[in-house]
Formats: C-alpha cells, sequence, structure tokens
C-alpha cells in the first residue's frame, strides 16, 4: 500500500497539473479561478491522506472531485472551509487560498472563511428546529439581517433558490426534520445560500437521495452555478458528467488527473482514471 | 448462547443431515429447550428481586404508617388567671412566661379527683405529653381573651398512652414489663369510654423539628435541612459540573493533562462518600471556619461528591448529540461557542438535567459525610437558612434508629417512608424531563 502510493507520488512529480483554463481551449475568456490549492498535503496523526494536491475552483463552475472510497476528497473537500480543524489529529500543509489570501494563513477568522465558503453534507443534517430558524440561523449569527422583515426576505428567497419554498411555503414553523429526504438536503442547501457564500462546496449532497430528489438536487446545482462556485464530491460518475465543468480523480490521495470533465470522460490521460470511468475498479 | 449450525464443519453430524428429519428436530428441541431455561432464569431473577423490593416496602410502610396518626387527650382547662400567675392586663411577655406547666398539672388533677397520693399523681402526669404545656401557651398566645374561662383543650397524649391506643404496647403483658400500669391503662380507658380520646392526622410531623418526646418529634426541621443543603448544592454543581463537562467535552485538547482529568474525575465518583465528608471537615470546617451542623457546609461537602457524577452525565449528553449537528453549525460559519450554546447544549439539556437530578436524589440519601461535619447534631428548631445548625432527613432516620424509646421505631419507618418518596418523586421528574425535552432525529 504504502509502496503504491509512493510509487504514484513520484508518478505526479513529473505529471503536470493542467491548468483550469488551459484544459478547455474553445472557452474564449479564461474563467476566474476563485480558490487554488497548492501542494497540499493532509495528515490524520501519522497517516498521510493527501499528497501535493493542486486544483483550482473556477468561478461560475462546478468541479467534481471523483475517485473510490477513501482516496482523500471529502478530505480535500473540507480542507477548502476548514472543517478539518475541527478534527484534532488532523495536520494540513501546502496553501490554499480564496481570492489569492491564504485561508489558512494568520489573518484568516476561521468562522468567516466559512461565511464565505459554505458547505453542504453527505446527510441531511437539518438542525432540529423550525425549517424557518434552520434558513434564518446562518443570517441571524452573521447580522446578515437587522429586521425581521429583512430575515424573512432572506428565508424565503434562499429557499426559493433552493426551489423548496412553494413546497414548504404553508409550514415554515414546522419542524425541518419533519421533511423528506430529499427536501431536508434542499433546505441544507437553502441553509447554506441563506449567507450568500462566494463558494459552495458539496459533499457527497445526493448518496442519500433516491433518484428522483437526485435528480432535483442536480438541477438546483446546476441553476446555483450562475451564481456560485461549486466543487461537490461524488461517487456517481453520470453524475459527475452531468453537472461539472471541471473533475478532479482522485486515488489513494493522490491527484491522479485534473481536467475539464468532458475530456476525463472521454480521452482521459492516465490509465487508473480510465480504469475507474470504464468500471474496473474503485 | 445459539449454536451456529454448520453441518460441513460439525465432526459429530451425521452426512446428509438436513435432510434428516430426526436430526433436525433433535437439534431444534435442544435449542427450544435452553431458550425456555434462559427465559425462566430471567423471570426468577426478577420475581425474587420483585419480592425483595415487596418485603421492603411493606416492612417499612407496615411499620410506618402509625406514625403519621396520633392521639390526643381532652381535657377541661380552666385557664384560671391565679393558677398561671397573672394579674390584670397581662403583657405579652408575662403571658409568655407564665405558669404553663402549673395549668396543666392542675387540668389533670382536677380531671381526675379521685387521685390524690404524689405517686398516683406523677403516674398521672404521664398520661399527656410533657410539651403539652407548649400546645396551651400557644393557645393562650393566640387568643389571650381565653383567659378565665374554661375550655375542652385536645392535647397531645404521652408517647406510651400513643403506643397503646395504637394497639403498638401489649396490654396483656405482666405489669412490670409494660410502660403503663394497671391504674394507668384504666384511666386511660375511662377517658375513652368518655369520647375525650382521640386519634387524628399527625400534621405536626412534618413541622416540627427533632424532639426527645416521641409524640411530638417530627422531620420538619430535617426536611428543611435536606433542603437548604440540596439548594446549596444545586446552585454550585449545575453550573460548574456543566460548565466543566463543556470545556471537556468540546473545547479542551485531546492531551495528557486532559487524559489525566478524564481519568481523575472517574476515579472521584466511585470514592467512598465518608472520604468527602473528611475531606468538608478539613476544608470547610477546620479551615474556612464554617459553622458546624450547618445546611452550608453539607452542601458544599455534597458539592464536592455530586460534581464527577453530574460532569459525567453531562459529558455523556453532550457526546450523544450527533455531530452531523455540529457539522452542520460549523458549516454555516458559527463559531465554537455559538455552536454549543444554540445547537449542542439544548440537545444535550434533558440528558443533563437527568444526570443533575439523579446526583441530587444521591446526595439527598447520603448520610455519611454528614456525619463527619457534625450535622448529626440534635437540634430542636427548624432551620431558617443555610447558616443555622440543621440535621438532614437520612441523618434524622439514623438518630432516630438509635434512640431507645418504642415510640420512634414507627417515626423511623415513616421518615425512610417520606425520604422515598422525595426520591421517587425526583426521579420521575428526571423521566418526565428527558421524555419532554428530547429531540429524536
Amino acid at each position: 500500500m504504502t509502496e503504491d502510493t509512493d510509487a504514484m507520488v513520484s508518478l505526479m512529480m513529473d505529471e503536470e497539473v493542467a491548468p483550469a483554463a488551459a484544459a478547455d481551449p474553445e472557452a474564449p475568456p479564461a474563467p476566474r479561478t476563485r480558490m487554488r490549492a497548492r501542494g497540499v498535503d493532509v495528515f490524520y496523526a501519522d497517516k498521510q491522506a493527501l499528497f501535493d494536491v493542486d486544483i483550482d475552483l473556477a468561478q461560475n463552475k462546478v468541479t467534481a472531485l471523483i475517485g473510490p472510497s477513501g482516496c482523500g476528497k471529502s478530505t480535500f473537500l473540507r480542507c477548502l472551509n476548514r472543517m478539518n480543524d475541527i478534527i484534532d489529529i488532523c495536520r494540513v500543509s501546502g496553501s490554499i487560498t480564496l481570492d489569492d489570501r491564504d485561508i489558512y494563513g494568520r489573518d484568516i477568522d476561521v468562522v468567516q472563511l466559512r461565511a464565505r465558503v459554505g458547505m453542504v453534507f453527505q446527510k441531511p443534517n437539518p438542525f432540529p428546529k423550525s425549517i424557518y430558524e434552520n434558513v434564518a440561523y446562518g443570517p441571524r449569527i452573521h447580522g446578515l439581517a437587522n429586521r425581521g422583515s429583512e430575515l424573512d426576505d432572506i428565508v424565503e428567497h434562499s429557499l426559493r433558490r433552493a426551489g423548496l419554498f412553494d413546497e414548504v411555503s404553508d409550514r415554515l414553523q414546522q419542524p425541518g426534520t419533519s421533511l423528506s429526504g430529499g427536501q431536508q438536503q434542499r433546505l441544507c442547501i437553502a441553509r447554506a445560500i441563506a449567507i450568500s457564500p462566494e463558494v459552495i462546496l458539496m459533499d457527497e449532497p445526493c448518496s442519500a437521495l433516491d433518484p428522483i430528489a437526485t435528480a432535483k438536487v442536480e438541477e438546483l446545482i446546476d441553476e446555483l452555478r450562475e451564481h456560485y462556485t461549486i466543487a461537490i464530491v461524488t461517487h456517481n460518475m453520470q453524475q459527475a458528467a452531468r453537472v461539472s465543468q471541471f473533475t478532479a480523480f482522485f486515488h489513494l490521495g493522490v491527484l491522479v488527473e485534473f481536467e475539464a470533465t468532458e475530456q476525463i470522460f472521454t480521452n482521459p490521460h492516465d490509465q487508473r482514471t480510465q480504469d475507474y470511468i470504464t468500471g474496473r475498479f474503485g | 448462547m445459539t449454536d451456529i449450525a454448520q453441518p460441513g464443519a460439525q465432526p459429530g453430524a451425521p452426512a446428509g443431515a438436513w435432510q434428516d428429519a430426526d436430526w433436525t428436530e433433535r437439534r431444534l428441541r435442544r435449542r427450544y429447550r435452553a431458550e425456555r431455561r434462559f427465559k425462566i432464569y430471567g423471570l426468577v431473577a426478577v420475581c425474587i428481586a420483585l419480592a425483595f423490593l415487596a418485603i421492603l416496602i411493606g416492612s417499612v410502610v407496615a411499620t410506618g404508617y402509625p406514625a403519621f396518626v396520633r392521639t390526643s387527650v381532652a381535657l377541661e382547662v380552666n385557664f384560671d388567671p391565679k393558677v398561671l400567675g397573672l394579674g390584670e392586663a397581662p403583657t405579652a411577655d408575662e403571658l409568655h412566661g407564665a405558669e404553663y406547666p402549673t395549668l396543666l398539672r392542675e387540668t389533670i388533677f382536677a380531671t381526675f379527683p379521685e387521685v390524690t397520693t404524689r405517686k398516683e399523681r406523677r403516674k398521672l402526669l404521664k398520661l399527656v405529653s410533657k410539651d403539652a404545656r407548649f400546645e396551651l401557651r400557644e393557645l393562650v398566645l393566640a387568643d389571650p381573651s381565653i383567659i378565665g374561662t374554661t375550655r375542652r383543650v385536645w392535647l397531645t397524649a404521652s408517647s406510651d398512652v400513643d403506643m397503646l391506643i395504637k394497639g403498638n404496647a401489649n396490654r396483656d403483658a405482666p405489669e412490670d414489663e409494660r410502660r403503663l400500669d394497671d391504674r394507668q391503662i384504666a384511666w386511660i380507658d375511662s377517658l375513652g369510654a368518655s369520647g375525650f380520646v382521640e386519634t387524628g392526622f399527625n400534621g405536626a410531623f412534618f413541622t416540627n423539628a427533632d424532639s426527645r418526646e416521641p409524640e411530638i418529634a417530627g422531620i420538619g426541621g430535617a426536611i428543611m435541612g435536606s433542603f437548604y443543603m440540596l439548594l446549596v448544592t444545586l446552585v454550585l454543581t449545575f453550573p460548574i459540573g456543566v460548565t466543566a463537562a463543556i470545556y471537556l467535552e468540546e473545547f479542551a485538547p485531546k492531551n495528557r493533562i486532559t487524559d489525566m482529568i478524564e481519568v481523575n474525575i472517574n476515579n472521584l465518583a466511585a470514592v467512598p462518600s465518608i472520604v468527602f465528608g473528611l475531606l468538608g471537615l478539613a476544608v470547610f470546617i477546620n479551615l474556612f471556619h464554617l459553622p458546624r451542623s450547618a445546611p452550608i457546609v453539607g452542601g458544599l461537602t455534597l458539592t464536592l461528591m455530586t460534581l464527577p457524577t453530574i460532569i459525567i452525565a453531562a459529558r455523556s449528553a453532550l457526546k450523544a448529540v450527533p455531530p452531523s449537528i455540529r457539522e452542520g453549525a460549523y458549516g454555516v460559519g458559527a463559531s465554537p461557542i455559538q455552536v454549543v450554546f444554540h445547537h449542542v447544549l439544548p440537545l444535550a439539556m434533558p440528558g443533563i438535567l437527568t444526570g443533575t437530578i439523579i446526583g441530587m436524589a444521591r446526595a439527598l440519601g447520603e448520610t455519611a459525610p454528614l456525619l463527619m461535619i457534625g450535622m448529626v447534631a440534635f437540634i430542636v428548631d427548624i432551620p431558617g437558612g443555610p447558616f443555622d445548625p440543621a440535621t438532614a432527613l437520612p441523618v434524622q432516620i439514623f438518630l432516630w434508629a438509635d434512640s431507645p424509646e418504642r415510640g420512634f421505631v414507627e417515626k423511623v419507618s415513616a421518615a425512610i417512608l417520606v425520604l422515598l418518596a422525595f426520591l421517587i418523586a425526583m426521579n420521575a421528574v428526571a423521566i418526565y424531563l428527558r421524555r419532554k425535552f428530547e429531540v429524536r432525529f
């Protein structure tokens, strides 16, 4: 196992990671890069989970992170809003910037960062409070609304944007946990966008949902792209192909390939990517 | 307990065993037998436990319930100012210090004019409680206009009479083995025949403090002492315990020092309570010179004893809050303090409250540490605050259990019943709170 990863690290050395812009020669103006990760290593205690990862997240694009279980894609995602800070034994090195400012820098307040880089989790995790409170909580603690009516507007706007408002408009005071799984996940998305983040991270947002709810969330992701920069971890390769513009393939903690989605799924450079997307392993 | 059927791996199983109906049936029967046997063991264990509980409660109730009833004797009292030694228009002080013992004596002698010898008259006095004179005083103080009139007054009977009326004393025993001799019993019977002896609910048992006389001893003082003590304990343990638990569970770095603290807290929860009593004696009384026998010291000592329990309960309640809630809150940019106070603590509250109430219930029943800090003293006043000398319910039980008088036996059981009632009530509140505020996911 370790020999394997060592070999791959050396492989990575001479492999050039294509910058996001260069990957898509047809796009005339290069999309603006919002987040940039360079040489990111992550350790859980003594075990290294990520090896020297370089990825750019482009404005108004969806970047999918794919790879077999345990390959470090969720770990990488959680580095982007410093969720890994909660885990005591986790150590992150390398540089990750948001608009060219190091998010691990001394002058960055992690709470502020998480307001700018929102997150949606694998399992829908609404707070055990009312639907309204779920969405209103973020704006309230960040002081985004001065009056009650402003807060009402934010809640309605966020729920509309998450495509949930029409379904729940008559029962905003009911507990968020009373909704169905798909509705709960869209509630969590509404909760994330209520604080107007710039980047939204989604950690397998559809893995606990049925196909219909999944379709709705995917549609939603495509709409959200207009306003936000999105990174999504997924196990479902069709989903990655459907919703993303860029795809990063991780294997055993190593970023194997990072290309335009079309490129990855039609003509991957690396044999491992080829094997994975054709279902030969993973 | 379960036998895993693996025909191939079992050397004893005949070939093609699954087709062999006999073999299968034998195995099945054996399994059913084992299951039935185990069920019976469990039932027997539960029945034994229930039987012991029933015996315990039954015997306590059987000995204790007469204590909730007490005997009174009616006497025609002539509130003669001359006997009371009062002049015209007496002051409040004079009323307070009037000759009530003489009044009581004269009244009893007047009720039985045929008794004239000194010795017999002394026996006569034993029929009514020594504290009946205070009851007379209360009457006069409440309404001074009764002076000079004659009233029928119900006075508390002496414990010996009380026992006789309730049937706890054996009338047929030889005279020299009885507390009351034949004459005294005859007097009581004559009073009873004319309707001058009555039993009624013993409200004084709940309002009086301890006394040397069993008939007027009550648990009022002990209840107040326990109340002040628990108040001190609750006010101190709840905030300290919960804050400590939150810090250890949510904020403390995981290193050798916090590991040490955790191990020590777990060990402290298992330390015998008498050790905390010694600690309380050394620290609060000898070092800080707090008053002896006071609920404040008892409360502080019980705080030391209860803290580990509450910290452990609160930590496990905090730990039980699903991590997804924390992540969700961190994800929308809540600070660690906001995560704890807006999300984790409200969800952990039912568990914390349950742990606190159960810790309090344990503190309420604790006796040993209170003995060390002097709360075992004989105190006849009801404490007015946490700095007054007091005793506590379980200590009161301990004190009475030590007393030789027959009248205290039923008091012990009655006090145990009251203590049990408090404990059951507290546990019921804990269960109610848990049911009410539990949030399901």
